[in-house]
């Protein structure tokens, strides 16, 4: 086995290495010019992304809350502010020993012992150089103690905060609405970057439909953080300058609201259940809006204990629902005027004829009796006594001569069965009924038919008719204005914040009724000053200081049996259970010659409109007409 | 006139002054000059990279001062004993590399260094300097281009202390110490094909290779692959470095002055990663100036080796330039992007460890082997 021995050829390996020293030269060479293309790309083309990129992680944007709008009255009175809520804040790292210090804030009364341990586990699951509110709204008293002991308790401090202030509490809360922490459905419709370090927002009233206005455009303050997001001083050896923006406050709001006719209707529904709601004919404003009983708005603001929205959600008497916008209620006798006016519109029936009243009708061929609601006989009645009187018997006659689809059709003109479109929004429609409305809202055939019975009960305003207090108002002032019609509004004018600067917003005219004769609208309107000076309502109209023009209503929570007396003992027992008595409706407008208010009031199991409501209409009339005052001044 | 007649021949003097006590070290000027440029630019660097800490500029002197000492101690160590003293070299690193790993093992963790009390030392650092000694020594003898037998023979010379650093585990240092064993045999003359054949043999391992790699280092892979998968996790690394590289721009933010070395954004800043921290800090301006000494350093490297007359001093002195070359390119292409994410510092400029004393020694041992280069040969 012969192998070829090879020899080391030194002359052949040193040519062969200085080959392959160049090839190595020149794969060095080709990677450094690849690292240095690598550089160049990332260095000087897509430097700007990277400068971004970086200054998004070395910068946090600290936002500064905008200070919320004001809310002011006709006047200029606040109905709405704010003031600093002072909260305890604790920072971690500072605090040498959690549990104990807790435990002694629990022992000075700062902290609740039963919030110990929430109260730790909400620190403990926040970075450690995170101030974390344990304890929100102090009392004066709590800040008062714990400024004594501050000493003792490195790391708490006192943090303050702008909440909403409500300077006459309750009041006119269904209107105004309320602030409460931030839901999931608000974050979807709000842009998330400009409430970025604001915690409440606008729900319900004013506070939630005019939003964006009193929110306004918080500010920020860039912070410099490291890579644990601790804010940090320096950057190496360098402060580096950091940008600031300052929030713009949101706008103030001015209300058609008028404080005294607002107090006057709160204090004449105390104790009751109910709603008030006094518009401007003449462009809408609102007045007054109350629905009664309301809650503390603060409540919201604060955040609830658990057993404290038990107790107002479960409330018999709805504190949070909105009767003067969603409660729809039978309308009882009030609509009477409407009626009337569609009947002389469509001259179907003779002002001057009197018809005479028995106490009772029956429809032709028909055993059934519609009954008086008050009992009684009006005797002879022209159109003018029926509606002073509120005669149903008169009304029953004519709502059979009418038909139900032009009373449909001409009550529609007035706003009935849609909303009426006010600025806060949150209406119920209430129910305007006609054949076409049977047949959408029941199933079986057989209760699809429209009864010509159901047509007289519709013209004294019972059965299916269903109205909200706001749009009996805004019907109201459209009589009073002989068919002209305003959108009603609580907002009237937006002023800015840093300027002073008032801009009115302009009155919504909506398409009216102007085909009516005005002697027919006279007619009507007589018929309802007549019943504030003969008629249901003569006891509201004595000794007022203006014309005025009303209308009483009374809707039954219960049907009355065919054999059935109003005021037999069964009656009697039923009235002594007080939610089961008949609502009581009024509406007016005064004075009667240059109209200035237009008035719904309902209160719930008020029993008759002349005696339940009239007279709160009458003290909120005269709170408003007698503290007229030009509205606040640009 | 007499004066301006006199000083050219002085500064004459004082020059061949130099090179003769350059020459007396047996060191080499102009990549003495290369060096410590480098390591002045490290503890420029690596005093804003600390957060500012005097005390990680003075450890570094230390080492610097230590590197230079062996650098000296090696740049005079004759080159036949070197060459002798090759297999204990080996021997020695192997057995301690096997101690480390077992302590690894009966620890359960990743163990890397030996804690001989007052110092801790890296037996893996001794492999990147005996691997290509030991290697260079057994084909001194042997007719090059290598045989096949030979081939095997520098193999496992290779891969046996690749394969013990790989199960510390320390993949980054495996394959670098298996690097500089392959970077020997090109230079030793392997055939064109068999280096086709290598790679080709190389890939298929790679592929086989998956299977065994820890979930962390494939991880690794896929990352560089697509950092932005897991931005908060094993992206995190890449991406911020690039950050950093990246909003440096041409001429950096300042010294001490790069907000995502400075706040901690950038992982490792002062080992691993402060490539970032002089993009970030001294812009493409600063990377370019130190790519360019490293070059410098590499090519007078290289080029010394081609000066020696012997296949030991070749094969060793090359080996050591190019190795240092590849680290620059890996740590440097690991921080652009360009390649995965391997543990593989700076060379001469990332903060601790022992491998300032290892590549100092290594440009001694090369320093040594040029200035004998007429001494010894055939």
């Amino acid at each position: 086995m012969a192998a070829t021995v090879r020899i080391k050829d030194h002359w052949n390996e040193q040519r062969v290495f200085t080959a392959r020293a160049f090839v190595a030269m020149a794969t060095i060479g080709a990677l450094a010019v690849l690292l240095a293309l690598r550089l160049l790309w990332l260095q000087v083309v897509r430097h700007d992304y990277y400068v971004e990129l970086s200054q998004g992680n070395r910068v946090r944007l600290d936002p500064i809350p905008a200070s919320r709008g004001l809310i002011l009255d006709r006047n200029g009175t606040v109905l709405v502010d704010n003031e600093p809520a002072y909260q305890l804040e604790l920072i971690r790292e500072q605090t040498p020993d959690l549990g104990d210090t807790l435990r002694r804030l629990a022992a000075l009364g700062l902290l609740p012992a039963e919030e110990i341990d929430d109260a730790r586990r909400t620190v403990l699951s926040r970075r450690s150089f995170d101030s974390v509110p344990i304890r929100l709204r102090l009392s004066d008293e709590e800040i008062g103690r714990f400024a004594v002991h501050r000493y003792e308790f490195p790391g708490v401090d006192l943090r303050t905060r702008q909440t909403r202030h409500y300077p006459f509490g309750n009041l006119g809360v269904h209107a105004l609405g309320y602030v409460a922490a931030i839901s999931e459905q608000d974050l979807e419709r709000i842009d998330r970057a400009s409430y970025a370090g604001t915690s409440l927002i606008g729900k319900l009233g004013v506070e939630s439909a005019y939003e964006p206005q009193l929110h306004g455009h918080n500010g920020y303050r860039e912070i410099l953080v490291n890579a644990q997001g601790r804010s940090v001083e320096r950057q190496g050896a360098y402060q580096p300058e950091l940008r600031s923006a300052a929030p713009q406050a949101g706008a103030d709001l001015v209300l058609a609201i008028d404080l005294p006719a607002q107090q006057a209707a709160e204090e004449a529904l105390s104790g009751r259940r109910g709603a008030v709601v006094a518009l401007d004919p003449a462009n809408g404003d609102v007045i007054a809006l109350v629905s009664h009983p309301g809650f503390d708005p603060a409540l919201f603001g604060r955040g609830f204990t658990r057993a404290e929205y038990a107790q107002l959600t479960n409330d018999i008497d709805k504190p949070l629902l909105n009767r003067a916008l969603r409660g729809a209620y039978p309308s009882g006798s009030t609509i009477k005027p409407i009626i009337a006016l569609a009947g002389l519109h469509l001259r179907m029936v003779d002002p001057l004829r009197r018809e005479f009243c028995n106490g009772a009708f029956h429809l032709p061929r028909s055993a059934h009796l519609y009954r008086e609601g008050k009992g009684g006989r009006h005797g002879h009645v022209d159109l003018e006594d029926a509606i002073a009187r509120s005669c149903d018997v008169y009304f029953y006659s004519l709502a059979a001569t009418l038909g139900v689809n032009h009373i449909s059709g001409f009550m529609g003109r007035f706003g009935f069965g849609a909303e009426t479109g006010i600025d806060i929004g949150g209406e119920k429609p209430g129910i305007l009924p006609s054949p076409e409305w049977k047949k959408k809202a029941f199933r079986r055939p057989q209760d699809q038919v429209w009864f010509p019975g159901e047509t007289v009960n519709f013209g004294v305003g019972q059965g299916y008719l269903t109205v909200t207090p706001v749009q009996l108002a805004h019907a109201t002032a459209m009589l009073a204005m002989r068919g002209r019609s305003f959108r009603p509004r609580l907002v009237t004018g937006v002023r800015d914040a840093v300027s002073g600067a008032v801009k009115a917003l302009p009155a919504a005219p909506l398409p009216g009724i102007d085909d009516v004769d005005s002697t027919n609208w006279d007619r009507v309107i007589r018929g309802m000053e007549g019943a504030t000076r003969y008629g249901t309502a003569a006891a509201i109209g004595k000794g007022a200081a203006y014309t005025l023009a009303g209308k009483t209503g009374t809707a039954q929570v219960f049907s009355i049996g065919q054999q059935e007396r109003y005021n037999d003992a069964a009656n009697a027992a039923r009235q002594r259970n007080e939610r089961l008595r008949d609502h009581s409706w009024f509406v007016a407008f005064a004075p009667v010659e240059s109209p200035r208010i237009a008035i719904c009031v309902l209160v719930e199991n008020g029993g008759f409109g002349a005696s339940g409501a009239a007279p709160i209409a009458r003290r909120v009339m005269d709170a408003y007409l007698r503290a007229a005052q030009p509205a606040v001044a640009p | 006139m007499m004066r301006e007649e006199l000083q050219p021949s002085t500064a004459r003097r004082t020059l061949s002054a130099t090179a003769r006590l350059l020459a007396a070290l047996q060191l080499d000027g102009p990549l003495l000059v290369g060096l410590g440029l480098i390591c002045c630019y490290a503890l420029i660097v690596q005093y804003s990279a600390s957060g500012q800490s005097l005390d990680t500029v003075a450890r570094t002197l230390v080492r610097i001062g230590l590197g230079a000492l062996a650098m000296m101690a090696l740049a005079h160590t004759s080159t036949n004993f070197l060459r002798r003293i090759a297999p204990w070299v080996f021997a020695a690193g192997v057995l301690l590399l096997v101690v480390v790993d077992a302590i690894g093992y009966v620890g359960k963790g990743a163990q890397r260094w030996l804690d001989l009390g007052l110092v801790r030392f890296q037996p893996s650092e001794i492999m990147k300097l005996a691997v290509p000694m030991l290697a260079a020594a057994f084909l001194h003898e042997r007719p090059l281009p290598p045989d096949w037998r030979a081939l095997l023979v520098v193999a496992g010379i290779i891969l046996l202390p690749a394969g013990l650093v790989a199960i510390q585990p320390d993949l980054g240092t495996a394959l670098l110490i298996a690097g500089s064993g392959a970077l020997l045999l090109l230079m030793a003359g392997l055939r064109v094909s068999i280096i086709v054949a290598l790679v080709v043999a190389a890939a298929g391992a790679a592929v086989a290779g998956w299977q065994f790699l820890h979930d962390y280092q494939r991880q690794r892979v896929l990352t560089f692959v697509n950092p932005e998968s897991d931005p908060l996790g094993s992206g995190y690394h890449i991406i911020q470095s690039q950050i950093a590289i990246g909003s440096g721009g041409l001429f950096g933010k300042g010294w001490m002055n790069g907000s995502q070395a400075q706040l901690e954004f950038l992982p490792e800043r002062s080992t691993d990663f402060i490539f970032a921290v002089i993009g970030e800090e001294f812009g493409l301006i600063g990377l370019l100036v130190l790519l360019a000494l490293y070059l410098f350093v590499v090519s007078r490297a290289v080029y010394l080796a081609t000066q020696t007359s012997d296949t030991f001093s070749r094969l060793l002195g090359s080996t050591l330039a190019l190795t240092f070359a590849l680290y620059v390119f890996i740590n440097a292409g690991m921080v652009s992007g360009l390649l995965p994410v391997v543990g593989v510092p700076l060379p001469l400029i990332s903060y601790g460890g022992t491998s300032v004393v290892t590549l100092l020694a290594g440009f001694g041992i090369l320093m040594g082997l040029y200035s004998r280069r007429k001494l010894v040969g055939s």
